[in-house]
């Protein structure tokens, strides 16, 4: 089922949850929805599910109005993040819950429910669960439950809200590459809600990046890690470290050293540079290029390890580096810093550069 | 469930006196009463017991406070019901209005229950004449009765139901919407369920008030023998014309009720903490 969202706007309020999001979900595909709080996703969710209304924009799936149908007949799996497992029916129950509704004339047999309920109990990996109530189960065995139940309507789509967000990160790691599997398994288009990025990151074919209601970007992960579309994709995807710059023809110069911009910044002037720890490089001879730093502090064990510079100006950059390299410096020695890659952001165009205002792209 | 502390064994003397204090002011203040109750109904021999419910009087007494029960306790569900859906499962303009309402008859004192209905629909009340004018009898009859113990008992289901329903939210409605359930299977499959422990006891308390209620029904009533007097009523008119007999009689069948709803209540507690150990909650 391709799904294809145009132009939805959500106002609660004056607050505007949503101001015009457009993307589109191919068939079989597995898109997150990344954001901080307040980005949107969950009310975009929410439209998807029949949950919400939008004040503007449409929806399709395979062409048809979305929109026009209820949430009851949208056939959509969906799967919070409480669970919300019915608590007074047995996880068989649950599961059988969506088949059991459906009037006489469309309601598989019972033996048919019975064996499906198997099915997916197969599927999730709860096998003999099937008589516990949701109460008598463990956080990760109820998340695999919800699962099931959203995937026993065979939905067009599964929406998922969060639903690793209640469980420890062994067992979020754990379920995150079952849920993987179920998606390949079954190929129904999945759309996934978290603010976790290295979550969208390790789930998604694609990942659909949003802040205050907008998409700041849409791609693969590799698409978002390699270019940032900008300086907050960059920072929200990783750990940053920031250095005033000066930008000039997609170049930041610093004291000491240069280095090329991602992104889309296109003006020139006074701003500020963002770059992560693994792109630092830090030299101990005296005559390299590079922003003299002192190493105020190391740490980190296995491969990587992380150190901790101070630039004269009192900046403080944290780097990561290979074992191996990391091994030749020591705490207080000084030495000259320099980075492979950066995001600017110019918050003070110089006059003379300030070019005609472009038309914004998404 | 929030984690609490599992009580200790008495091990020594100071609490061991506490208890037994507490026991003996519950003894004095409601065994002894208790025992006098079905003492003075049996003074004069089981007979005479008996007698007291032959009389067609009391009869008419027991008839009517049934009839009442049957006709408030069901409004009352349904309305807490419905009340309890609004106000957990919803937001809406004037919720904060609504809920004091519902609170309101539980700080009234009884007598004023009845008085604004008297207000309202008695002879010189603002619709008297107009009622009067259809042929239309509340106040001094049944219907009154019925209105003065709604206006009483209204609030017990709706308090029983609005802390569990807020506490469970509405996310399991819209898992069941999503799964393709109608509004109506999903009141009768996922949200009756959900509260039926919490339900059933509201229901019990409601039927014991509504049976036992004196002061509402005091005012409405008329009292008329036989027609408009319900037990409590019964048992004061007896008690005022010097049949003790028959008025500890008719206390006791009162008595018996508050029993019998002590343990269906206990009951019920033990049957939602089992539920809820399983998934189901009270």
């Amino acid at each position: 089922m391709t799904l294809t969202v145009d132009g939805i706007a959500k106002r609660f309020g004056r607050f505007p949850a949503l101001a015009g999001v457009s993307l589109e979900a191919r068939d079989g595909e597995f898109l997150t929805l990344l954001g901080p709080s307040g980005s949107g996703k969950t009310t975009l969710l929410r439209v998807l599910a029949g949950l919400d209304k939008p004040d503007r924009g449409h929806v399709l799936l395979d062409g048809a109005d979305f929109l026009a149908m209820s949430a009851r007949e949208r056939r959509v799996g969906l799967v919070f993040q409480q669970y919300a497992l019915f608590r007074h029916m047995t996880v068989a129950r649950n599961i059988a819950f969506g088949l059991d509704v459906r009037p006489a004339s469309s309601r598989p047999h019972r033996s048919v429910i019975k064996q499906r309920v198997e099915e997916l109990l197969a599927l999730a990996r709860i096998e003999g669960l099937g008589g516990r109530y949701p109460a008598q189960l463990s956080g990760g065995q109820r998340q695999r439950v919800a699962v099931a139940r959203a995937l026993a309507v065979e939905p067009q789509l599964l929406l998922l809200d969060e639903p690793f967000g209640a469980l420890d990160t062994k067992v979020r790691k754990e379920l995150r590459a079952e849920l993987r599997r179920i998606h390949d398994a079954t190929g129904v288009t999945t759309i996934l809600v978290t603010h976790d990025q290295e979550e969208a990151m390790a789930l998604a074919d694609r990942v659909v990046l949003m802040n205050l209601g907008r998409i700041e970007q849409i791609g693969t992960p590799e698409e978002l890690d390699a270019s940032p579309a900008s300086p907050f994709a960059f920072e929200f995807l990783g750990e940053v470290n920031r250095l005033p710059c000066q930008v000039v023809d997609g170049v930041a110069l610093f004291d000491g050293f240069t280095a090329p911009t991602l992104g889309e910044e296109r003006q020139a002037g006074q701003g500020e540079a963002l770059f992560r720890p693994s792109d630092v490089r830090l030299d101990a001879a005296p005559t390299a290029d590079g922003l003299p730093v002192r190493i105020v502090a190391m740490g980190g064990r296995g491969a990587l390890r992380s150190v901790e510079c101070q630039a004269l100006s009192g900046h403080r950059v944290s780097a990561e580096l290979p074992e191996h390299l990391a091994g030749q410096f020591e705490v207080g020695q000084r030495v000259k810093l320099t980075v492979r890659r950066v995001v600017a952001k110019v918050t003070n165009p110089s006059p003379a550069e300030r070019p005609a205002p472009l038309a914004k792209s998404a | 469930m929030i984690g609490t502390v599992a009580p200790r064994r008495i091990e020594s003397a100071g609490p061991a006196v506490l208890v037994l204090a507490a026991l003996a002011w519950l003894a004095l203040l409601i065994g002894a009463p208790m025992a006098t109750v079905f003492t003075q109904a049996l003074s004069k021999g089981l007979g005479a017991f008996l007698d007291a419910f032959k009389e067609p009087d009391g009869l008419a007494a027991i008839r009517l406070t049934l009839l009442v029960a049957v006709i408030a306790v069901p409004l009352n569900a349904a309305f807490g019901l419905a009340a309890a859906w609004s106000i957990a499962k919803f937001n809406f303009r004037g919720k904060a209005v609504l809920l004091t309402l519902i609170d309101l008859p539980l700080s009234l004192s009884p007598v004023v229950s009845g008085l604004v209905w008297v207000l309202l629909f008695g002879a010189r009340g603002w619709f008297g004449p107009m009622l009067d004018a259809g042929g239309i009898k509340i106040i001094f009859a049944v219907p009154g009765i019925l209105l003065g113990t709604i206006l009483v008992t209204v609030p017990l289901v709706a308090r029983e139901l609005i802390p569990l329903m807020a506490e469970q939210g509405a996310d399991e409605e819209l898992a069941a919407t999503t799964l393709g359930s109608g509004g109506w299977t999903t009141f009768r499959r996922v949200t009756l369920p959900n509260v039926r422990w919490a339900l059933l006891h509201g229901v019990l308390l409601s039927n014991a008030r509504a049976m036992g209620e004196f002061g509402a029904v005091s005012v409405l009533s008329g009292h008329i023998r036989g027609l408009t007097e319900t037990l409590p009523l019964h048992v004061e008119a007896l008690y005022n014309d010097y049949d003790f007999v028959g008025a500890f009689a008719s206390a006791s069948l009162l008595a018996g009720l508050a029993i019998v709803t002590l343990v269906a209540k206990t009951a019920l507690e033990r049957a939602g903490r089992v539920a809820a150990a399983k998934g189901s909650a009270l």
